[in-house]
């Protein structure tokens, strides 16, 4: 069995948010990298499946040299090799694109993307993959079950859980419940030094084009000041909010 | 550049959130001097469309369409596009349309863009202003390509009544094959589900204990309101990972969310600050969540809550 997990290096989820190059691009200054919460549920859930049925895991991101701090993390926490595809994250399109590239030429039978990452929050890479691969997608998956040709899945929808039963290769996009919070992997010093000695690749692009191109950003105006209301004047919070908010 | 709006049901009822992406369909064909052409599966009530702008409603009928299943929906999708020579598709945020979006894009070669919060600012290039950092910032982006996909960040657009023509057509769609069978669904019914709902209560680890959300569900109740936790709240088992809003969790994007006893920690202000006015109950003054707060209550939950839902009540 061999699992790809696309690994997204994002800003820390406590990083101040601020814009840079005429508010054309993120400001990366002070900002610690890690990965994706997302798809470090689904890294959780691949190094499972490597302890219990001996699957083969690789990581693989698309980025700069600067990554490749996160991929040895990855590597730290179980994963066998890392993969990092040399040129800038130009948008998901672009991302999707080289990945699936690369599972042309090297064929995985499951391949787990976070549902999605948490700087651009596009959502797009693991359906995209799926997609252009004609392979079986599942995402906001909560739980995963594989045995041979088998995948027993479970997907969040709105208000309960969808279970689906489909073959491989399979896409899923991995969201916390996949695995706990608690079950994340904290790496030890054996891991660690462990992770130095395994094979991080370097590949050359495909130079894939963008499709969505982020001109400026901007960030929400400041809130006007709360509106105090004491605690033993609860009708004028609901006259608040049904005449002057009119949300009740 | 035609557009085409899939709207969505769910028990054979168009949803809340197909109106607004049908709402916001119209007024983006009116401004390229098109028509708005909708689809719909498994919808007894097309016709409704008509209110919202829906100038042809093109009912997709194929015995595997009865459930959701996002590669089926998309071949089907793939078919209404080329028949109709579609070049703009706009869906809701609903998870089923993301899901959808996301794979359709793949199965199309289209260009997609999630969480869009208006109207295009320009035709051509065709320019889009979306949310991204998790609510943290947004974003006027570019969407180049043939077909392009655009979902509509829930409640960001709002619901229009604009009257189309309204003529209903049926479609046959074909070879709608998926080897993925979904075996069960386990639903909670008759409750209001997040995403849906235009009204959230959250709380968080000032409730003291999982014995204590009864207060929660009471006023969740009163309000027609779904409910939500904090991280934390989840974490220790309080309450279930379905009910955990925040960044690593489900965004919210309701007309009104009251946090009670949420202190609001960064990661938890992002997933919620979409959603319009935010009411914050917290004994401590200085908890950041006021900051984001557009009414706050500094006191006791244990005492303002029960007296909230008495008021309310009363108010009928």
């Amino acid at each position: 069995m061999n699992i790809l997990v696309c690994i997204s290096n994002v800003p820390d989820t406590t990083s101040k948010i601020n814009f840079t190059d005429d508010d054309s691009s993120f400001d990366k200054n002070g900002v610690q990298f890690v990965i994706n919460p997302n798809d470090e549920f689904g890294l959780t859930k691949a190094v499972w499946m490597k302890d219990s049925n001996g699957a083969n895991v690789t990581v693989l991101t698309v980025g700069d040299i600067n990554a490749e701090a996160t991929l040895r993390k990855c590597l730290a926490i179980g994963a066998d090799k890392a993969i990092r595809i040399d040129c800038k994250a130009l948008d998901a399109n672009s991302v999707a694109k080289e990945i699936v590239e690369h599972c042309k030429e090297t064929r995985y039978d499951l391949i787990i993307c976070g549902r999605e990452s948490i700087d651009y929050n596009g959502g797009l890479v693991p359906g995209l993959i799926a997609g252009l691969l004609d392979y079986n997608f599942v995402t906001n998956c909560v739980s995963l079950d594989l045995s041979k040709e088998k995948a027993t899945c479970s997907r969040e929808i709105s208000g309960g859980i969808e279970i689906s039963e489909c073959d491989i290769p399979l896409v899923i996009g991995a969201q916390k419940g996949l695995v706990e919070e608690s079950d994340l992997i904290i790496p030890n010093m054996r891991g660690i030094m462990m992770a130095r000695q395994k094979p991080l690749e370097v590949l050359d692009p495909k130079n894939m084009n963008a499709q969505a191109i982020d001109k400026k950003y901007f960030k929400p105006k400041e809130k006007a000041e709360v509106k105090l209301v004491k605690p033993d004047e609860l009708d004028k919070l609901i006259d608040l909010l049904e005449n002057e908010a009119k949300v009740i | 550049m035609a557009v085409l709006v899939y709207a969505e049901s769910e028990n054979n009822k168009l949803k809340k959130s197909a109106l607004e992406a049908v709402s916001y369909g119209k007024t983006l064909a009116d401004k390229i001097g098109s028509k708005l052409t909708c689809a719909v599966t498994n919808c007894s009530d097309p016709i409704i469309l008509k209110d919202y702008g829906a100038d042809k409603i093109i009912n997709i009928k194929n015995d595997n369409l009865k459930d959701f299943n996002s590669k089926s929906y998309s071949i089907a999708l793939k078919q209404v596009i080329q028949a109709e020579n579609i070049s703009i598709l706009i869906l809701s945020s609903s998870p089923d349309s993301k899901y959808l979006g996301a794979h359709l894009a793949g199965i199309t070669n289209g260009s997609f863009i999630s969480n869009v919060i208006g109207s295009p600012e320009n035709l051509n290039p065709f320019t889009v202003k979306r949310s991204c950092f998790t609510n943290k910032a947004f974003s006027l982006t570019e969407l180049h390509g043939d077909l392009k996909i655009l979902c509509i960040s829930t409640n960001s657009f709002g619901i229009i009544e604009q009257s189309g023509e309204g003529e209903i057509l049926d479609f046959d769609a074909e070879s709608i094959i998926s080897t993925l069978k979904v075996s069960n669904i386990e639903k909670e019914s008759g409750q209001v589900t997040i995403a849906d709902a235009d009204i959230v209560v959250s709380a968080g680890r000032g409730l003291k204990g999982p014995e204590n959300w009864h207060l929660v569900e009471e006023l969740a109740e009163v309000l027609g309101a779904a409910t939500a936790c904090s991280k934390p709240v989840s974490d220790m088992g309080w309450r279930p990972h379905s009910e955990h809003v925040g960044q690593t969790g489900k965004p919210v994007s309701s007309n009104l969310y009251i946090a009670i006893g949420i202190s609001g920690a960064i990661q938890h202000l992002a997933g919620i600050n979409s959603s319009k006015v935010k009411v914050v109950i917290n004994n401590d003054p200085e908890a950041p969540f006021f900051k984001a707060a557009d009414y706050g209550i500094v006191g006791d939950a244990f005492e303002i809550i029960p007296e909230l839902i008495s008021k309310l009540k009363s108010r009928g």
